[in-house]
């Protein structure tokens, strides 16, 4: 077993650990905990944020942060659920820069609020755009 | 006080159409805001419209520079779901054509880099070696470009092995050539003064915005995907990372020209080392799961994440192309230099730019800046150096 995953089973009680490929794994957690598991990732283990995937499926909204560990080629990818009724998140961009733009793509496309994030207004379409409280992503009846 | 130049939506430097709007005090730069999304094409809802033959051929379509990054990272992702491991002459294949992409990428970035400091010599030397490359992966794949070479399994097409003494004759004549131009480049105190210091990404900077490929190599950070996480056929060939700890836009230049020489040194092996056998695999359906497949485009890693339901299209298709975090760097970058180096600092990450160079012009407080003011303000600093080292 990963050795990181074994002290992230220690910190972060009732995560559940899916391993795909020996370089592949992905770490459910829930959403109140998933920034402190980022921040834990980004300054404690040293990885380097990838990229999010933000998506609509039957569960919810889900978000996968693709973290890599680039010491040893894992790409470790946080999942987190949110229920659809209440889509809000805390932000990661007031220590990780890097998730600024995402943040700002997911809440375009799928609806997601970031909470505390500095500047979320749409990143690909004009600002004036009228959205209806429509997106483009979100799966609709 | 502020004033505001707008430098796009036409940016003059790159392929994607992007707004940069630069806030300066006198010649100071003190801000950056980037407006992206005028090219946005939908390709992520796209994919889940397309089946997993197709799919390949959409996403090689992102980019005209990287085409094959794109698919690659792509059938790795569906290689990923599906646990397959592809027959060993098609894992020489992939990476014999990624490297050389990466070549004729880096050698238009080195050219373009040229023309905006008024090396037109440069831009023109570099591009006709480009050509040969070019005329490679034709012979290779069919095309200059948009290769089509990648599919779940293998490859599409063979190398033959009578074309490789002729591939070999061409990467001799773009070795020479670059072994020139690198020395010539290295060697130039004009350039050094227009290069060096200027733009700078630390690495702390670096790592918070998670920049990847020659941008991150350049500020100290040793990634790159081909090694970390190896992939086709990295780790059966010798080869280096090529690191600089600078982070000015002369580490940029230098991580790309010595990159030249490893992606030879790569092709070589692969040509020499390339065992007989098949190049591809019949894959069969692709099982519900998830996949993440990472390729070392020339302009960094490129994440593709698979969500599969087990029919034949895929539920989810994420891309991450490798300037969505460069050129959110370049906020931190480019602050502190002036506008005559803003053009350059802004291009230095690379932002692929393969369409053609369209005119800007903006207008405040009663001052124009177009694409030939910009270029004429970095060439007269280039003059003015020039002309200090001619004494």
């Amino acid at each position: 077993m990963d050795e990181i995953i074994g002290k992230v089973k220690s910190k972060f009680e009732g995560v559940k650990i899916k391993e795909n490929s020996p370089r592949r794994i992905y770490i459910e957690i829930n959403r109140e905990r998933a920034k402190e598991l980022a921040e834990y990732f980004f300054k404690d283990e040293g990885m380097r944020f990838s990229i999010a995937t933000g998506m609509d499926t039957r569960k919810g909204f889900e978000i996968l942060y693709h973290f890599s560990l680039d010491s040893t080629g894992v790409v470790y990818s946080i999942r987190v659920y949110i229920p659809k009724d209440d889509p809000k998140i805390d932000s990661f961009a007031n220590f990780l820069p890097a998730t600024e733009w995402i943040e700002r793509e997911m809440h375009e496309l799928l609806g997601i609020e970031f909470e505390g994030h500095p500047n979320l207004k749409p990143l690909l379409t004009d600002a004036d755009f009228q959205w209806d409280n429509k997106h483009p992503l979100k799966k609709y009846k | 006080m502020k004033t505001i130049i707008p430098i796009g939506p036409y940016h003059p430097l790159q392929e994607e159409p992007e707004l940069f709007k630069l806030e300066v005090e006198g010649e100071k730069v003190v801000g950056l805001e980037i407006n992206l999304g005028y090219n946005h094409r939908g390709h992520e809802w796209l994919a889940e419209k397309k089946t997993y033959d197709q799919v390949p051929f959409l996403v090689e379509r992102i980019c005209g520079i990287c085409s094959n990054s794109h698919p690659l990272a792509g059938v790795q992702a569906i290689e990923d779901i599906n646990n397959v491991d592809i027959p060993l002459r098609a894992k020489y294949i992939r990476t014999v054509i990624a490297e050389l992409e990466r070549l004729h990428s880096h050698f238009l970035w080195c050219g373009l880099a040229g023309h905006f400091l008024g090396y037109n010599t440069v831009w023109m030397w570099f591009w006709k070696y480009r050509e040969p490359i070019l005329d490679l992966l034709e012979k290779i794949t069919g095309n200059r470009n948009h290769y089509g070479m990648m599919k779940v399994g293998g490859v599409r097409k063979d190398i033959r092995e009578e074309d490789i003494p002729e591939i070999e004759k061409a990467l001799k004549l773009v070795e020479q050539k670059a072994m020139l131009f690198t020395k010539a480049i290295l060697d130039d105190p004009v350039l050094a003064a227009r290069l060096v210091n200027v733009g700078i990404l630390t690495k702390q900077q670096g790592m918070d915005y998670g920049v990847v490929g020659p941008t991150a190599r350049a500020s100290g950070l040793a990634i790159d995907v081909r090694r970390d996480d190896p992939y086709a056929s990295y780790d059966l060939v010798k080869w280096d990372v090529i690191k600089f700890d600078e982070g000015d836009v002369m580490a940029k230049a230098k991580v790309r020209l010595l990159e030249c020489f490893e992606s030879l040194k790569i092709i070589r092996q692969c040509l020499k080392e390339m065992p007989a056998g098949p190049f591809d695999l019949k894959v069969d359906d692709v099982p519900a799961g998830e996949g993440i497949g990472r390729a070392e485009a020339p302009r960094g890693e490129v994440i593709h994440y698979v969500r599969s339901d087990g029919t034949n299209m895929p539920i989810r298709y994420k891309v991450r192309a490798p300037s969505y975090m460069n050129i959110a760097s370049n906020a931190v970058a480019v602050k502190g230099c002036e506008i005559a180096d803003a053009v350059l600092v802004l291009a230095a990450v690379d932002p692929c730019y393969c369409c053609t160079e369209r005119l800007v012009v903006a207008n405040n407080n009663g001052q124009k800046l177009s694409t030939k003011d910009l270029l004429k303000l970095s060439w007269q600093k280039t003059e003015k150096f020039r002309s200090k080292y001619k004494k």
